[in-house]
């Protein structure tokens, strides 16, 4: 019976179209919502994926990564005290204000490296050496500082700008994932950092850690945290964080979290009205079939069979347009928009969720439907 | 042939295919409960063709409903080639209907997107019979029909007659035992439905088949061996074919 199933459901060209095009917009607005609730999740957490580093650790009242809370200048030896620690190294990070050669400011943030080392520098560059980081004036500056710096006609390598009125060169140009502020990243050395920054008592705004061979980072930030009463956490869990507190402290889980059950009710009521309306249109021809001798198992059957076929129909338009949207809409880093596996399969189960219901309803009037109306003219 | 009603199962099924004794049947509750069959017997015998006809409220599609398992009595027994209808659960009647019962409605309940040939396969598909076995045997029944030309047409491309022509393929491609037919020729022009019902009586006079037939169609009354008539949710009299009811 599958076969009359599908017959009766593509047949049905008008209820087929709208069934199709609430399950395909329930889709995409799942997908395309909580595509870009992800990028935005990504970009918040990009402080910390830009500067590659197992452990970070910070003041312990610390709720998110754009918070600084400089600790002292001791805390980098107090953390190479802990047992398991390869190696601890220091980190600026901090908002600053650059002037353009034509007079204009932008605001930058600014990341300060270990010298020696160079550890927390961008996984690509793209230009230039990120080790001619440590030659006199140097900084490697993001796609994004190109474009908000005055464009690559008029920033490249060799190209000076200042920062709190410090002369800086670019020396490198690299790839980094955008921020949730937007602000252009400027790397430099951790101490051209402190002498380009306004005075402060303090500077030192993380310090990087590594476990020794054997030693997990989560147990390592753990000793940290234990031995020094600093926040040691691991990256992983550094962004979680901050995804916790940007979703406690702003609306933006709420507003995205309510286009995604909205996308969710509009499928369900389109689907489960039509779904409805389909089935009561044909009672007479599905009690001709139960009388014929057609079970309510074998019609539940076919039900269920018309919904989870659309549903996957549905499915794949959705999630198609909603990345063709990713595609075109989010080219070139523009819009954050991050679809992930975990979402599709989400929404993927959300669908067979509002297929079931959709189902159900028309089921439970198939299971009372009384053959005998089919006497009755 | 057929005999009047008795107040006992005669056993020899071998004569009768369809057997009711003592049918009762209520709609409503309480006060306001209705009975529409008051003790109906009633019997059909193999290769008999019955029609079952009285005015609107008198009972026959209760009957017929009843008979065919699709409505529960009150009281009384039905038995189909022996086997007690009210007896059996309600998956084993949906399992005797779909191999033993053939149904014809008054408004042909074809299902709308599906051709002629692929609504007269529908029983045969109901019991699992592959799709392609099941097309070619819907396609000879309505080719004995006279449906060949028809077999893609929608049921909307079809006249009434071609439309309870599908409905009759339907209802025999399962080669059933007894066909129950709910005004057949209610919605048909004289000529169409003459020869709609000539159809049937060919069936019903095979051997070990029977056909039920409710109508109020005068005109039909020639093809039925014997003409039921109901009344108040009795059988009134029983009349066999030519006869004038006296």
């Amino acid at each position: 019976m599958n076969y009359v199933a599908l017959k009766m459901l593509f047949g049905d060209r008008a209820k087929y179209l709208m069934l199709l095009a609430g399950l395909t917009f329930s889709t995409m607005l799942i997908v395309q919502q909580g595509s870009i609730f992800w990028g935005l999740m990504t970009w918040s957490q990009s402080g910390i994926t830009n500067v590659n580093a197992p452990v970070w650790v910070a003041d312990s009242n610390i709720n998110q990564v754009e918070e600084i809370k400089p600790l002292a200048d001791t805390a980098v030896t107090v953390v190479r005290s802990v047992p398991g620690v390869e190696w601890a190294l220091p980190l600026y990070k901090g908002v600053q204000r650059a002037r353009l050669r034509d007079g204009n400011y932008e605001q930058i943030a600014l990341v300060g490296i270990d010298s020696s080392t160079l550890i927390g520098r961008p996984h690509t560059v793209l230009e230039g050496k990120i080790e001619d980081l440590r030659s006199p004036e140097a900084v490697a500056i993001d796609q994004l500082g190109i474009e908000r710096l005055g464009g690559p006609e008029n920033i490249y390598l060799g190209t000076t700008f200042e920062i709190n009125d410090h002369r800086v060169r670019v020396v490198a140009i690299v790839k980094t994932q955008k921020s949730f502020q937007n602000f252009p990243f400027v790397y430099t050395t951790y101490e051209r950092a402190l002498s380009v920054t306004p005075e402060e008592r303090r500077k030192l705004s993380y310090v990087l850690a590594n476990p020794v061979s054997g030693v997990s980072p989560e147990e390592l930030a753990r000793r940290i945290h234990e031995q020094t009463g600093l926040g040691a956490f691991t990256e992983e869990q550094f962004g979680w964080k901050t995804v916790q507190w940007i979703l406690q402290n702003t609306g933006i889980g709420v507003n995205f979290g309510t286009t995604v059950l909205l996308g969710f009710i509009v499928g369900m009521a389109i689907s489960g009205q039509t779904f409805y309306l389909f089935t009561v249109e044909n009672l007479p021809q599905f009690g001709a079939l139960k009388a014929i001798g057609a079970s309510t198992g074998m019609l539940a059957r076919m039900i269920l069979l018309q919904s989870f076929t659309v549903g996957f129909i549905g499915y794949g338009i959705g999630v198609g347009l909603a990345t063709l949207f990713g595609l075109t809409a989010g080219s070139g880093g523009r819009l954050p928009f991050k679809e992930t596996w975990p979402l599709l399969v989400g929404v993927a189960v959300a669908l067979l969720l509002i297929c079931s219901i959709s189902s159900v309803i028309s089921i439970r009037k198939l299971a009372k439907l009384e053959p005998a109306i089919v006497f009755r003219g | 042939m057929s005999q009047n009603p008795v107040s006992t199962f005669d056993n020899d099924s071998a004569h009768w295919l369809v057997q009711a004794r003592g049918v009762t049947k209520s709609f409503g509750e309480g006060a306001i409960r209705i009975p529409v069959l008051k003790g109906v017997d009633l019997d059909v015998a193999r290769g008999e063709v019955l029609l079952l006809v009285g005015p609107s409220g008198s009972g026959k599609t209760t009957l017929l409903s009843v008979i065919a398992g699709i409505l529960e009595s009150d009281e009384g027994e039905v038995r189909i080639l022996g086997e007690s209808i009210p007896e059996l659960s309600a998956s084993d009647k949906t399992k005797f209907r779909r191999d033993h019962l053939g149904f014809i409605f008054q408004q042909y309940h074809l299902l709308p997107t599906l051709t002629a040939v692929e609504n007269a396969a529908v029983p045969l598909l109901i019991r699992g019979v592959s799709k392609h076995d099941a097309l070619a045997q819907a396609e000879a029944v309505l080719g004995n029909m006279g449906m060949g030309e028809r077999l893609a047409a929608l049921p909307t491309r079809l006249s009434g007659g071609e439309q309870q022509r599908v409905a009759i393929a339907r209802a025999l491609v399962g080669n059933p035992k007894l066909l129950l037919c709910d005004e057949p020729t209610a919605s048909l022009d004289g000529e169409t439905g003459h020869r709609i019902v000539q159809q049937l009586h060919d069936v019903g006079k095979q051997p070990d088949r029977a056909v039920i037939i409710v109508t109020h169609d005068t005109r039909i009354f020639e093809f039925g061996d014997r003409i039921v008539h109901m009344e108040d949710g009795r059988v009134d009299q029983i009349q066999h074919g030519q006869e004038e009811p006296g």
